[in-house]
């Protein structure tokens, strides 16, 4: 053809196409793997495949006695190990119908606490991390590590404590730990100060993170929502305040509420409790007396070392606790605790022998993650990565 | 355990109040509160109607479910327990519900009251085989592409029957099965004053319980 032809507008049809993300990505937080549906670079669907790291934790609980099956919990998700053995501890301790002694409880509300600003300094380090900020995650390690001083001092493990027990903790915290607790607790608010000046006012963070996976209030009950995240949508909704357990009741505090339910509410969510986590533990410090530290009942807890050196009573029931373990009444019970996620619950159905017939997990970040299929939905794939970090996921918990 | 579940008669406590209230919804067999949370039992059919009235009703107002867990009684009839622990946020109070089911008859899907019973039912029906009816996804969620069995039934091996490893020669990941170097220990920590309902001696003696331990 010689002659021009007359100009006209094209339309350019581009398919959606998918997309994996992951399991092997530093974004995905473990090992999530995302299957994204993807307009350009609009997500159109998200699709997680999880279970990467599935070991059948509920399983292998039913094969183990009670007290065999407390570590398992740590394992679970690995940021916030006490709070789970807190869950699970609380739930055997209604079936048997027992009640941890008063110091007991306050050592269990400190280290509580203390998991609740461990995991905190965890996700909002490396939530930053995958929004491109590499300073915070360097400042946050160095006060976990401190944190982790306290969990190696009570427990004799850094990570996997095992600390919580059936009727209270499994010793009593070392001398000079509480000090040591106090002057940490007294320099922490300044160290949200300093970790503060980095990100919430920090113009590229809120770029990235202000109106990013937005949750109203009555979608984010409808999906199940708990915690930090239900409440950066605004629903004031906090277990140790509505339903306390241990010494909650005692304290005071306050629930930070967020309003927008978008990422960075999710962020401020946190930071602030935090603070409120400091102030807990301060009081904690204060307010705890000497006393025993688990039941006495020597059928449920383990005698002491000098007992059995001198009583043969106490060796037989060190024996037999550690060989057979305990006998948990028929009966089943969902007791939740507000883990550092929201809600962790335990469904345990005990049928009077020593092993728990059934313990089914509630874990938070499950709930969470599947909503992502709406959070991202029309969002840029970077802003994908954002709200995976904002939902702080752990795999340890979700995949069980 | 139909004889443990009484109806809560006369109402004193916010807990009995509720447990009065739930059995007046469709479906609910009985409540009964244990431990201090209300429990209710219900026929599978009416699942979708008690729900949307649990949610729905403003003295019971559960706006989340907070898990749905299978429970498997394998000597029973009807073998499956479907556990639907809920929670209301605004008037602050649980409730636990339990339909039974078995291989084949499928539990109507809550995902249209709850969005985010979609990963819970999946998760059952992965882990015990449960069919939820009206689930549009009900693919596995836990296990690996391509598991077969429903590894949380109590006739499930806990060692399962396929292990994984790479095979270098073959450049690849191989499914083989589970070869134990040792054999599956799983002792018997029951005493024997508990366990022994005959003792060595005392055949004679009237038996209390017949087929025990």
């Amino acid at each position: 053809m010689s002659e021009a032809e007359p100009k006209t507008t094209k339309t350019v049809e581009i398919d959606s196409h998918s997309m994996n993300l992951g399991p092997q990505h530093p974004a995905a937080h473990g090992v999530l793997r995302l299957i994204l549906e993807m307009d350009g670079e609009i997500v159109e669907r998200a699709d997680p495949h999880i279970g990467l790291l599935h070991r059948g934790t509920e399983k292998l609980i039913e094969y183990k006695t009670y007290i065999q099956a407390m570590p398992y919990f740590d394992r679970l998700d690995y940021v916030s190990p006490m709070s789970q053995e807190h869950a699970f501890a609380l739930a055997t301790e209604k079936l048997l119908g027992i009640e941890a002694p008063e110091r007991a409880k306050w050592i269990r509300t400190l280290f509580s606490e203390i998991t609740r600003v461990l995991n905190h300094l965890l996700n909002l380090t490396t939530y930053a991390l995958d929004v491109g900020a590499i300073t915070p995650a360097l400042w946050g390690f160095e006060e976990r590590e401190k944190l982790m001083e306290f969990y190696e001092a009570a427990s004799g493990a850094r990570l996997h404590a095992n600390y919580f027990r059936t009727g209270g903790v499994a010793k009593d915290l070392p001398a000079g730990l509480e000090e040591r607790i106090a002057e940490w607790v007294d320099g922490f608010p300044r160290f949200v100060d300093d970790l503060e000046s980095l990100l919430t006012a920090n113009r590229i963070w809120k770029q990235r993170t202000v109106d990013i996976g937005v949750m109203s209030p009555e979608n984010a009950l409808a999906w199940g929502f708990t915690g930090p995240c239900l409440r950066a949508s605004g629903v004031p909704w906090d277990l140790r305040r509505s339903q306390p357990y241990e010494v909650y009741d005692q304290l005071d505090f306050k629930v930070p509420v967020g309003r927008n339910g978008d990422c960075y509410d999710r962020y401020l969510v946190r930071v602030a409790e935090m603070r409120e986590s400091a102030k807990i533990i301060a009081q904690c410090l204060a307010k705890m007396t000497p006393g025993p530290v688990k039941v006495l009942d020597n059928k449920i807890s383990p005698p002491s070392r000098a007992d059995m050196k001198r009583s043969m009573e106490a060796l037989i029931h060190h024996f037999k606790l550690f060989t057979e373990g305990y006998h948990v009444p028929a009966g089943a019970t969902y007791t939740a605790v507000e883990s550092p996620k929201g809600e962790f619950g335990v469904y345990l159905v005990a049928d009077g022998t020593n092993r728990p017939y059934r313990c089914k997990i509630r874990p938070t970040g499950f709930a969470h993650l599947q909503a992502i299929e709406v959070l991202s939905k029309r969002h840029m794939l970077a802003d994908a990565v954002a709200i995976i970090g904002s939902l702080d996921i752990v795999f340890g918990e979700i995949d069980r | 355990m139909a004889e443990e579940i009484e109806v809560a008669a006369a109402a004193s406590s916010p807990l009995e109040l509720l447990a009065a209230i739930v059995a007046t919804l469709p479906g609910v067999s009985g409540t009964a509160i244990h431990y201090g949370e209300v429990v209710a039992t219900a026929g599978r059919d009416s699942v979708l109607a008690l729900m949307t009235a649990l949610r729905d009703h403003e003295a019971c107002a559960f706006e989340q479910v907070m898990d749905i867990c299978g429970v498997d009684w394998p000597h029973r009839a009807e073998r499956f327990d479907v556990v639907y622990n809920l929670l209301s946020v605004s008037l602050n109070h649980r409730v636990r519900v339990i339909v039974t089911t078995d291989e084949q008859a499928p539990v109507p899907s809550v995902h249209s009251i709850w969005p985010v019973a979609t990963w819970w039912e999946r998760e059952a029906w992965d882990l015990f085989g449960i069919v939820f009816s009206g689930q549009p996804d009900l693919r596995r969620i836990l296990t690996d592409y391509g598991f077969e069995g429903h590894p949380l039934r109590k006739d499930f091996p806990l060692t399962g029957y396929v292990e994984v490893r790479y095979d270098p020669e073959r450049a690849q990941v191989v499914y083989e099965p589970v070869k134990l170097v040792q054999d599956f220990r799983n002792f018997d920590f029951l005493s024997p004053w508990e366990a022994m309902t005959t003792l060595p001696g005392d055949e004679k003696a009237p038996r209390k319980q017949e087929g025990g331990a």
